[in-house]
């Protein structure tokens, strides 16, 4: 057999190891997988490829944050290691995101708050909590902190010093998620209306992190390995739900507060305290769950380098739900001053570092789901 | 689990779809059963590791196939297919045995998708894995361990004792040492001999040095070898074989699916020495995807060129390699390491001879066949002829990419492989079975239908799992 002429130097680029630059090789695993295909029964990603044939770098963090890490596609790929083609999408889309999640933070600076964020997270926490403590101690005097208010807060803190000052707070990791969120979605080409109803749902009950099935029908992830499983899911449901709930709940209390004059502390079975207890149930749940299973995951799937984020951000929202059931049920007591203490720090802590942890995946997320909505709504195109 | 048990009910060979499929069965009888799999465990499988659906009798539409696919319709496409090399007998048997096909597959936890774009217009009759073969192996092994199966990887059998038609006891290569394991009875599940070049010279000639492999290395036809010795009858010619056109760039073993190429119906295909040598254009792709091979195999160094211009260029799948891409044909040929003098005589031909405009009932129409044919040209294209004069001009280096081999034993309805004893007359040996690709040659004579190999990989797997533990019951 004769040597050929076509030797080219992008045949090593498609098979063997990982290539340096991210994009190039999501680049790689995708026109690999574009002449496959098997895995189009999965998720979102797939029908998102197959409608184009080449990849820009904006459409591969598109498609990036389109995946869901439920790894269907790495346990069912002949193509996996030790296989010469090296395929690995779900650890390659995970490290792509995290880049995402820099690339387009802003002040541009703050971008390497996500290096380390998990040490970034343990300070924040560490450093608001002290803040809190210094300050109530500075401001109020002993008798008043460890005395019994039956459960009136605001003589320790007084109302408008915490509505202000964690609102300005929240107001800015907001505006830093929205320029996110809108800076991407200018990226990826997805802006405008069109498909933020889809979007919306499919977010809301997590489409595509069942892994897909036959009529609607969830099968799994291979998540934390690989046999199918729905417990993420359901952990993860507990999270958003039990986040959006607490939202609620606040917003709620802000409502009474200012609208109808009705101030808090509000008995058990209020709205805001039934509200504030069901996703701080929720809370403490679906974080323990999701960390456990990332405790147990295969090493071959995870971007190592971003456990810590992940991690950092769960146990927020854990101690966030910690404290604030504990602050609930001993509010009638002389540990309620320093019980909302620590609380406040943890949700100052939270606040500060919502838009510059994993939090961001949401929007980022988000703007992706919009666009995978809008290209469905049309005619694919290639034949098979 | 580092020992090698010496001692077992039903002995598996292989670790694909038709060795599973019997382990399972054997073991839902309640007999011990030890999986031998000479891969190891990250390639295990066999060619199962690169399927995607199973072609099924069935009655009606399912959540997963668009229509009823009568046991008649399925026999008269293999009688077509394989042009009537095929045992009628065990054909409509295996035929009828697939109808439960999906439904057992799905109670072994194997899932299956919907059809959609990707299912190369086989939504009716064939029944897509989610996820592929590589998924359908995680389930059958997860299904296999829950049910206390031992399976053992890069275990491979170098040698079988055989008396009479009857099996004792296997030599196995495994950890470093030879061992010996008993059974009371064997089923061979180990595939073709695909992997095996030396052995493919047989029916090829030094033409099979050329060839691909797309499944991987570990299909060497040992037991094969071994039963053949010991006298098995055989079924199908040693040259027949599934193969496919793909990438000449493609990694020697284990390139699966990704590396085929869908161009050939809207090109012209041409040899080392640019010339055309086949219809093109004779049927859908589907219908024409397994013939390219052996064609390309009956080639100068067993390439070809599929030549296309950017009119078509868009309109099959995507390629995992990148076309070589020029401005001119002269260009491209240089490219391709093709005499460029040849190579524009050969398309300037082929243009003459497109009959595109002269008749306004003819419209090129992909994907359909549109009775766009060359006049006066040999050989014809008989669809999709028209003219390559739109640059860029993109060039498909093509090589014989073999899947498996045919030839096989020959087994009767209960999957018992029949051995000619010393007396000369053939008998049907008593305790052991065969299933899947090393006796694929009883029903696959010649050619091939999308989907066939799962399904006699599944009948004659159960159907061996089932025989295999009824003679240890008895």
């Amino acid at each position: 057999m004769s040597q050929t002429k076509f030797r080219l130097g992008d045949l090593e680029a498609l098979q063997g190891e990982q290539l340096p630059d991210l994009h190039d090789e999501a680049r790689r695993l995708l026109t690999i997988c574009n002449a496959c295909r098997y895995c189009e029964g999965y998720c979102g990603v797939f029908p998102a490829m197959m409608r184009q044939k080449t990849f820009a770098d904006a459409d591969l963090d598109y498609i990036a944050n389109l995946c869901h890490g439920c790894n269907g596609c790495y346990y069912a790929c002949q193509y996996a290691p030790p296989h010469p083609f090296a395929m690995n999408l779900p650890k390659t889309f995970a490290r792509l995101r995290r880049q995402t999640y820099r690339d387009f933070t802003w002040p541009g600076p703050f971008a390497g708050l996500f290096h380390n964020n998990g040490a970034v997270v343990s300070v924040a926490l560490a450093a608001a909590i002290a803040l809190v403590l210094a300050l109530v101690h500075h401001f109020q005097p002993t008798d008043v902190i460890h005395g019994n208010h039956a459960g009136n807060f605001y003589v320790v803190v007084p109302h408008a010093v915490m509505a202000w000052s964690f609102g300005l707070v929240f107001l800015y990791a907001v505006v830093v998620m929205l320029v996110g969120f809108l800076r991407f979605r200018k990226h990826i080409g997805s802006e405008g209306g069109a498909g933020i109803a889809g979007a919306t749902h499919d977010a809301a009950v997590m489409k595509y992190m069942g892994g897909g099935g036959v009529r609607g029908n969830s099968d799994g992830c291979n998540y934390p390995a690989e046999s199918f499983s729905l417990q993420r899911r359901a952990f993860h449901q507990m999270t958003f739900w039990g986040f959006w709930l607490c939202f609620a709940a606040t917003s709620l209390g802000t409502v009474y507060h200012y609208a109808f004059g009705w101030l808090a502390p509000y008995s058990y079975t209020s709205l805001p305290v039934l509200l504030g207890t069901a996703g701080g149930i929720g809370l403490l749940v679906g974080p323990l769950g999701l960390m456990y299973l990332k405790h147990q995951v295969d090493p071959a799937i995870m971007d190592a380098r971003q456990k810590g984020m992940d991690t950092g951000f769960l146990m927020l929202l854990f101690l966030t739900s910690l404290t604030g059931l504990a602050l609930l049920i001993w509010r009638d007591t002389t540990l309620m001053g320093m019980l909302l203490s620590v609380h406040l720090g943890v949700v100052l802590a939270l606040f500060v570092t919502l838009p510059y942890g994993k939090m961001v995946h949401a929007i980022y997320r988000y703007a992706a789901l919009i666009r995978n909505r809008r290209e469905s709504a049309r005619a694919t195109v290639g034949t098979d | 689990m580092s020992e090698l048990p010496e001692q077992t009910d039903v002995l598996v060979v292989g670790g694909g779809n038709a060795a599973m499929a019997a382990a399972l069965t054997a073991r839902m009888q309640g007999v011990s059963v030890l999986v031998l799999e000479a891969a190891p465990k990250d390639f295990r499988g066999g060619n199962t590791r690169h399927v995607r659906n199973i072609r099924y009798a069935h009655d009606a539409a399912t959540d997963f196939v668009t229509g009823p696919y009568p046991v008649d319709e399925y026999l008269d496409d293999l009688l077509r297919v394989t042009a009537g090399n095929t045992d009628k007998d065990l054909a409509r048997m295996m035929i009828e045995s697939s109808q439960n096909a999906a439904d057992w597959m799905q109670a072994q936890g194997i899932w299956f998708q919907p059809p959609l774009s990707g299912t190369i217009g086989l939504g009716r009759t064939n029944a897509f894995f989610k996820g592929g073969g590589k998924a359908v192996l995680n389930s059958y092994y997860a299904t296999a361990e829950r049910m206390g199966i031992d399976c053992r990887y890069e275990a491979e059998v170098t040698d079988l004792a055989i008396e009479d038609g009857a099996f004792t006891h296997a030599r196995v290569h495994f950890n470093g040492q030879d061992h010996t394991v008993r059974a009371r009875a064997i089923v061979i599940a180990s595939g073709g001999f695909q992997a095996n070049i030396e052995w493919l010279k047989d029916g090829w000639g030094e033409a099979a040095e050329g060839f691909l492999v797309r499944g991987t290395g570990y299909n060497k036809g040992r037991v094969l070898r071994v039963l053949m010795d010991a006298g098995a009858e055989t079924a199908a010619a040693p040259d027949q074989c599934h193969a496919i056109a793909i990438d000449a760039r493609s990694p020697k073993f284990d390139g699966g699916i990704a590396t085929r190429v869908d161009c050939v119906i809207y090109s012209i295909m041409v040899n080392r020495k640019a010339e055309r040598f086949y219809d093109e254009g004779e049927d859908i792709w589907p219908k024409r995807y397994a013939i390219w091979g052996r064609l390309i195999g009956r080639q100068e160094d067993q390439i070809a060129y599929g030549i296309v211009d950017a009119k078509v260029n868009e309109l099959f799948m995507p390629s995992m390699y990148p076309p070589l891409k020029a401005c001119t044909i002269g260009e491209l040929a240089e490219k391709l390491d093709l005499d460029p003098a040849a190579l524009e005589k050969t398309v300037a031909d082929y243009n003459a001879a497109c009959r595109l405009g002269d008749n306004a009932d003819k419209q090129f129409v992909a994907g359909e066949l549109d009775g766009l044919a060359t006049e006066g040209l040999s050989p014809a294209k008989s669809n999709w002829a028209q003219k390559i004069d739109t640059p860029p001009y993109y060039g498909y280096p093509l090589k014989t990419g073999i899947t498996f081999t045919y030839m096989g034993v020959r087994v009767d309805r209960e999957a018992r492989v029949q051995f000619k004893s010393k007396d000369g007359r053939v008998r049907a040996a008593a305790n052991i079975f065969a299933a899947g690709e090393v006796m694929s040659g009883n029903i696959l004579g010649q050619g091939y239908a999308g989907g066939v190999g799962m399904a006699l990989g599944l009948v004659f797997g159960r159907v061996a799992g089932e025989g295999a533990a009824r003679h240890v019951a008895n």
